[in-house]
């Protein structure tokens, strides 16, 4: 599977993005932020690139402020 | 032993409280938020958990927006001093805690203008006072949602509605009222509120928290303290977003476990049956103490609402006397005196000597009840 990537400025945002994301039936998973990304936050959330429209229409929808969207460094 | 001083903590706490708080220790316990391993992720989660719960009660959109401090003093503390200064103008009660007079009173002299709005001997105020106060102009109006001496329910959103008739925001003190009265922060229009985990919530002490509405800028209020986020770690001034701009330094995470598991207890047993609870409970006490020869019930009259606690004097003991023979002889646990609120009892005529005070919890039964009017009575008939 590929994945996409989001960070956050904090851990608390991240924490907010995967409950929304899991309560609209979005599969994700907190890990450490990737080194190649640089983040403001030691956690990121990662998901199935394939769902990358859905997941950034929860997170817009629920103004959740983020770093960057983008696919899963190498 | 019967435990009436719920008013001061609440005890003893659900199981599962306790239970949240030694499976913290045990099983999660890494620093919340801060590192991306799994037990600070399992951490971070149980204190995200709390506030989205906390979020639910009060009904607020975003989580992020509850600030989670070590007691309401922390929050009113956030509140006060971050947002009032020099030349700002505010507006209060009488019948206000220490919490918030304290605080005040030590920006009054730092050249905040104060007015406090007198209540009457039972604790009422009335609000064509509060708006002839606000008239003048003010920044901030602070209200205790219910007096821990009188226990009097303040008309919250009226207050609210006058406050910003005026173009003042409302700083709203939750801490005797956060886990039984309906609070809606939208419907009753409330800026910023004030709680604490370890009264009606049934967490453990040393948690609380601030919630900032949608009206309220995190820009209009200064931090009181700076330090460690676990964001922005590159940069050396301190963020502006939130919580972070006001949560500094590892947080107490078993303490937001225990207490993000109160406020679940309280979704599930049902806000409106835990009041139906409280309203039969207090009810019987009030009731039952006024009909108690030389007991002088303070506050509001028998049949009026009000928050899980009784002032009571009675003619001819002194207060001390009475907590000590309670406590000794009937192990009743009360609080004599007066209750870090100096100026509610000036308003209620019972300052200098304070009163006593019974206070309730959701895990207070009728029998309790029962057994502590009984041990008055014997005391009275002695």
């Amino acid at each position: 599977m590929n994945y996409a990537v989001i960070t956050f400025h904090n851990s608390s945002g991240a924490f907010r993005a995967e409950s929304v994301l899991k309560a609209a039936g979005l599969e994700c998973k907190l890990i450490p932020t990737p080194r190649k990304l640089a983040s403001d936050c030691g956690v990121a959330l990662r998901f199935d690139i394939l769902s990358t429209n859905d997941v950034k229409s929860v997170i817009e929808r629920e103004n959740i402020h983020i770093m960057v969207l983008q696919p899963m460094p190498a | 032993m019967i435990y009436l001083d719920n008013a001061a903590t609440s005890w003893p706490k659900p199981a599962q409280v306790v239970e949240a708080m030694v499976g913290y220790m045990r099983h999660s316990g890494g620093n919340p938020g801060r590192s991306g391993h799994q037990l600070s992720v399992d951490a971070g989660r149980i204190v995200y958990n709390t506030r989205e719960a906390i979020a639910k009660l009060f009904n607020v959109s975003d989580p992020l927006r509850v600030i989670l401090t070590m007691n309401a003093t922390h929050a009113l503390n956030i509140a006060l001093m971050g947002m009032l200064k020099a030349g700002d103008r505010v507006v209060t009660t009488s019948v206000e805690h220490n919490s918030v007079m304290r605080p005040l009173r030590a920006l009054e002299k730092q050249g905040v203008e104060l007015e406090i709005v007198n209540c009457d001997p039972s604790g009422k105020i009335d609000i064509a006072d509060w708006q002839r106060a606000l008239a003048g102009g003010a920044k901030l109006a602070v209200a205790v949602h219910a007096s821990n001496v009188t226990g009097r329910i303040f008309p919250i959103a009226q207050l609210a509605q006058a406050a910003h008739s005026s173009g003042s925001k409302i700083l709203v003190d939750a801490a005797q009222t956060a886990g039984v009265e309906d609070i809606d922060m939208e419907a009753m229009d409330i800026d910023m509120l004030a709680f604490t985990g370890h009264k009606a919530l049934l967490g453990p002490q040393g948690t609380g928290g601030l919630v900032l509405g949608k009206s309220v800028d995190p820009s209009e209020i200064d931090p009181i303290m700076r330090g460690g986020t676990g964001s922005a770690s590159a940069s050396e001034e301190h963020p502006d977003f939130l919580p972070d701009k006001f949560e500094s330094g590892t947080p107490n995470g078993v303490g937001i476990a225990g207490l993000g598991t109160g406020v679940c207890y309280i979704a599930e047993r049902g806000l409106d049956n835990i009041r139906a609870h409280h309203n039969d409970l207090m009810l019987s006490l009030v009731s039952g103490l006024a009909e108690i020869d030389k007991v002088r019930v303070y506050g509001p009259s028998t049949n009026e609402r009000r928050a899980g606690l009784v002032s009571f004097r009675i003619e001819g003991y002194e207060n001390s006397d009475i907590g000590l023979t309670l406590d000794e002889k009937y192990e009743v646990m009360c609080r004599v005196g007066l209750h870090c609120a100096t100026t509610a009892h000036k308003t209620l005529g019972t300052f200098p000597d304070g009163t006593v005070r019974f206070s309730i919890s959701p895990l207070t039964t009728a029998s309790e009840i029962d057994q502590a009017l009984q041990a008055v009575k014997e005391i009275v008939s002695k």
